[in-house]
């Protein structure tokens, strides 16, 4: 048997994270309920185990994600994980076919250069020295991107990298170090023996007339596994925890399993596997314009994961969701930070007793309109809606003409979802008592609600997909005589990224307006006006710089801005040019 | 063509400005870009607080022009520019006049009331503002509804664009508060029948006679006046304007249903003044108005040496202090080119 | 003497001297907007649940200043922080947050 005293402290560390790994994920996956857990082991036996193989392949493995942000930070993140695989493996077959005793102890692989101090001959085992050295290389440019992204960052495409906590940085510096140690014990002995490729016996070589080596080399293969010791025993304190969650996390969510309402040991998996890789950060409107860190996901997770999570760091935040669109790992991280700010404020349950006295009026309409408390604040949206209804001639009954109880959205987005539920009762019965077929609203706040917390047995549409439907029915005429005006669409926040209702707009105001479709902030992508109910500690003055960074992001010379929500309407209007318009005004002003 | 002064703006500050200037023995040139001299105050009808004619003060501003004065009327600045202590300035007749100093007397321009879109104005058929009210009594048109009646009751909704941070005007207008007592004094005139009612948030009567105003439109003409900043207004089929405030005194919401609601409109710089703010790198205060060197001492001067501001181009004033700020502002001119001449 | 109950002191003072303003100090660390309010009542006439309720946003804003606890705590729990407040105040508060920091300062303090 090879043992030499300095594979020690590499087993030991291993065999701590195995343990540590083993006991921590199934205390994790204890918690879950019987029907969670029974949906997660099922995928091990169904023909999803292929795609979540798959995905860890393309995203644990290879960031295919990150390289869409960004070829170089893709480079980098897959350079560590590819590549460090890719030696494990292709160490551990080389061990296999090539080591002088056919025994494979744990360690073997590690320190094959050590153990095996033959010269390969035939063909096959040279092909695998060449491969070991060229993974090893493969890793050591990623290394040198990690370290040009420190100190500029803006060279990998992102303009502010993560700040680290104390644990993250131990590990992230004995990470970078493992390989660059890997590299000279390796070419130290093969100076001594020759059974290297071109890395390591060039390097080895090249050393061999600088320094006296057969001592130095056993120090070096000491140092390379005392930091590997160090690496495997801070992994699970740090955010390196994210590289083996991430694998249970893809199976959980290939499983249909995801945090909702309330914070569980699914959120745990899904906090510890954000791996801080600062993509989030250029993504924050709000950290751009307050160049305040602390709602961002790289931090509140790295907050997370040591239990320091403060009120602010929860309601500083805009909740547009446009990190969440970005996480390359798919962190439900809109979800998190409600179920977080849920658990603050649940103790204190407020009682909406006038709810009950609200009179409940039987109609018999078409259509139920439910405007929106903010679309009262912005009548022209009102009255254009109004003014089509009548045009067509649909009956209507305008629910909140005189305004009424709240949808429920903003109380949910403070987290006090028991108390939106009670809104979201009385909402319901007013609404069905209209007797309408369709329920339309001009708020993507409340068209979000109405659609993932009201399960109404009716249609709820949105104004802007009811206007699309009614024009796709060639009910509107546009009016011939008047030219065309430029415009830019934005896709407000709960319609587009939290609705997913990004071509109807679009294909109604093409017949209406020269839409130009050149801004990047689009769909998905689209900003946040800085209107936002999610954030609570945004002052105007952050806002309105949000807003006015929006608004020149999107709108250039003679176009004007058509959004499609009440509040986006009257934010823009504050740092707006020109006017902006909501689609339904377009529409009453040029249909026939 | 060179002068040693050119006032820019024939309202009643410029032309008493451009009097005083040349009756003390300086060559002036007075451009005003509208075809007619008198600027706002040319459109009153009467003027707070002791109805007087606004008409006759502008008779006496013209009925006192000096004979030789020039007078550019329809001409705009394209382009103003200063090189060694003299200023250069283009206009949209192809004219370049040489001036040893400028008298920026370019006012203001009544607040957009479609930027408070709560308040419906050009949505809802009967709001409107307080300038197109004043129009409506300055050319004897009967006040009527859109929907042709006599209105039998009104709103004056003040602070509208001032005192405003949602939309960065911080400022208080000055006039509105006084201008709404006129108005809602004036209504009840012509329609007896009708019912005032004054939507405040503080109601500043700080000038003369003001006070005395206040107390006669309640005592006499009986106006209503409710503590609360309009919130929302919406309409009803038949035109009228429901609005929602909360009477703050008694600390309960409110509800009104109005025939027509008035907006008082405050005062912003107006396109010129922020023309010339860009063009000569003038200071701004707060309220995007011209910034005075200091406004109590050199309140006339401004960052720029040889351009001095009168008027409301500096900061909302009434007519009576705008009167005397012109004539500050002839004196601060009058020692800087007698300085200069020795 | 059993009969002059009426004379007995119905106080319907704010007692300033002894009121407890540490809700107004801790919102003037955490949201100083608070201290922006001239009470025009725009918020109070816009509110969703004022329809309703005897909520009155200016009302409790200037019991923050009086340290009117009682009331601030018996009327907050109405609001149902819709937002509309924050778009029609003239001066800027930022009602939800300083709504928001009630709840939790009344939370944490179990009034």
């Amino acid at each position: 048997m090879k043992f030499d005293w300095f594979v020690l402290p590499f087993s030991i560390g291993l065999i701590f994270l195995v343990v540590y790994l083993i006991i921590q994920y199934y205390l994790w996956l204890n918690k879950l309920s019987a029907s969670q857990l029974k949906s997660f082991y099922r995928i091990f036996f169904s023909k999803k185990i292929f795609l979540v193989i798959g995905e860890i392949f393309s995203e644990a493995l290879l960031h295919i994600r990150i390289f869409k942000t960004n070829i170089l930070l893709g480079f980098m993140h897959s350079s560590f994980a590819l590549g460090w695989f890719l030696l494990i493996v292709t160490g551990a077959i080389e061990t296999q076919l090539f080591a002088s005793k056919p025994i494979n102890h744990l360690y073997e692989p590690i320190f094959f250069k050590y153990f095996n101090t033959h010269v390969p001959t035939d063909k096959l085992h040279k092909i695998f020295t060449f491969l070991m050295d060229l993974w090893l290389l493969y890793v050591l440019s990623g290394i040198f991107l990690a370290i040009v992204k420190r100190f500029y960052s803006r060279i990998l495409g992102i303009k502010k990298t993560t700040k680290l906590f104390w644990t993250d940085q131990v590990a992230l510096y004995s990470l970078w170090l493992i390989f660059p140690l890997r590299l000279l014990a390796e070419s130290s002995s093969t100076a001594i023996f020759h059974h290297g490729s071109f890395l390591t016996n060039t390097l080895g070589s090249y050393l061999e007339q600088h320094i006296h080596l057969s001592k130095a080399s056993y120090a070096l293969w000491w140092a390379y596994s005392v930091d590997l010791f160090i690496f495997f025993v801070i992994l699970p304190f740090s955010r390196y925890m994210h590289i083996p969650t991430e694998i249970v996390l893809i199976a959980l969510r290939r499983a249909g399993l995801k945090t909702e309402k309330k914070i569980n040991s699914i959120s745990q998996f899904e906090i510890h596997s954000c791996s801080s890789c600062g993509i989030c950060i250029d993504n924050c409107q709000l950290q751009i314009v307050s160049n305040r860190n602390n709602m961002i996901p790289a931090y509140l997770f790295q907050k997370e994961r040591h239990k320091k999570v403060l009120k602010r760091d929860l309601y500083d935040c805009l909740m547009c969701g446009r990190c969440e669109t970005s996480c390359p790992v798919r962190i439900n991280i809109l979800n998190i930070k409600l179920a977080r700010r849920n658990e603050k404020l649940t103790k204190r349950k407020d009682a909406f007793h006038y709810l009950q006295q609200l009179p409940i009026e039987t109609k018999n309409t078409e259509v139920a309109y439910f405007a929106g408390c903010m679309s009262h604040l912005t009548p022209s949206i009102i009255r254009s809606m109004l003014k089509i209804f009548e045009k067509f001639q649909i009956s209507y009954e305008f629910i909140d003409k005189d305004g009424t109880v709240c949808c429920g959205r903003p109380l949910m987005l403070a987290g006090k979802y028991d108390d939106a539920q009670k809104l979201i009762e009385k909402n319901i019965q007013i609404i069905l008592a209209s007797n309408a077929n369709i329920l339309i609203t001009s708020c993507p706040i409340c068209y979000k609600v109405f659609n993932d917390e009201y399960r109404l047995p009716i249609t709820v549409m949105h104004h802007s997909q009811w206007l699309a439907q009614l024009f796709h029915n060639r009910k509107i005429d546009i009016k011939k005589s008047t030219t065309k005006i430029s415009a830019v669409y934005h896709d407000p926040c709960d319609l587009g990224r939290g609705s997913h209702i990004f071509d109807e707009p679009r294909m109604l105001l093409q017949q209406f307006v020269n839409l130009s479709e050149t801004s990047p902030y689009k769909k998905e992508n689209s900003l946040c006006c800085g209107g936002s109910l999610g954030n609570f500690y945004a002052n105007e003055n952050d806002r309105v710089k949000i807003a006015r960074h929006a608004y020149y992001q999107l709108v250039h010379e003679e176009s004007c801005l058509i959004t499609s929500c009440p509040l986006c309407k009257k934010t823009f209007q504050k740092v707006a040019e020109k006017p902006v318009f909501d689609i339904a005004e377009i529409v009453n002003q040029y249909m026939l | 063509m060179k002068t040693d002064v050119v006032v820019i703006g024939g309202g009643i500050a410029g032309l008493e400005a451009s009097t005083a200037l040349h009756n003390l023995g300086h060559h002036v040139i007075l451009i005003e870009k509208k075809d007619i001299l008198g600027g706002h105050v040319a459109l009153w009808d009467k003027l707070f607080p002791n109805n007087k004619n606004a008409s006759s003060i502008i008779h006496y501003l013209k009925d006192h022009l000096p004979q030789n004065l020039t007078i550019l009327l329809s001409t705009e600045i394209t382009n103003i520019s200063k090189r060694n202590n003299s200023f250069f300035i283009e206009t949209n007749f192809h004219q370049t006049i040489e001036t040893k100093s400028v008298l920026v007397a370019t006012g203001y321009d009544v607040f957009n009331a479609h930027l408070k879109e709560e308040y419906g104005y050009g949505i809802y058929d009967n709001v409107i503002t307080s300038a197109e009210l004043e129009e409506m009594f300055k050319n004897n048109k009967p006040i009527l509804t859109k929907q042709g009646k006599e209105p039998s009751r009104i709103g004056f909704v003040h602070c509208v664009g001032s005192r405003d941070r949602k939309i960065n005007n911080l400022y208080c207008s000055k006039v509105c508060c006084v201008t709404a007592v006129k108005q809602a004094i004036e209504i009840r005139q012509k329609l007896p029948f009708s019912e005032t009612y004054c939507f405040y948030m503080d109601l500043r009567m700080y000038g003369l006679n003001f006070e005395e105003l206040y107390n006669e439109s309640q005592e006499k003409y009986g106006v209503t006046f409710i503590r609360g900043r309009l919130s929302e207004a919406s309409e009803t089929i038949d035109g009228k304007i429901i609005i929602k405030v909360e009477d703050t005194l008694l600390g309960r919401p409110l509800k009104m249903t109005m025939d027509m609601l008035v907006l008082m409109v405050g005062m912003v710089p107006s396109a010129g003044t922020s023309f010339l703010i860009n063009k000569l790198d003038l200071l701004s205060n707060n309220g995007h108005f011209i910034a005075s060197s200091d406004e109590h001492l050199l309140a006339n001067y401004t960052n720029v040496n040889g351009v001095f501001v009168a008027g409301t181009a500096s900061s909302p004033k009434s007519i009576d202090d705008t009167f005397a700020d012109a004539r500050s502002a002839v004196l601060a001119i009058h020692q800087y080119l007698t300085s200069q001449k020795m | 003497m059993k009969s002059f109950q009426y004379l007995k002191k119905i106080d319907r003072t704010i007692d300033y001297d002894n009121n407890d303003r540490a809700l107004f100090y801790y919102l003037m660390r955490v949201e100083p907007t608070v201290a922006l309010c001239i009470a025009c009542g725009a918020c109070t006439a816009t509110c969703s649940a004022g329809n309703f309720s005897t909520l009155d946003l200016h009302k409790i804003m200037l019991s923050i200043r009086r340290g009117e606890k009682v009331y601030i705590a018996k009327e907050i729990t109405q609001c149902v922080l819709c937002g509309k407040c924050q778009l029609v105040c003239p001066k800027n508060v930022n009602t939800r947050g300083v709504i928001l920091q009630i709840m939790s300062f009344l939370q944490s303090s179990q009034l």
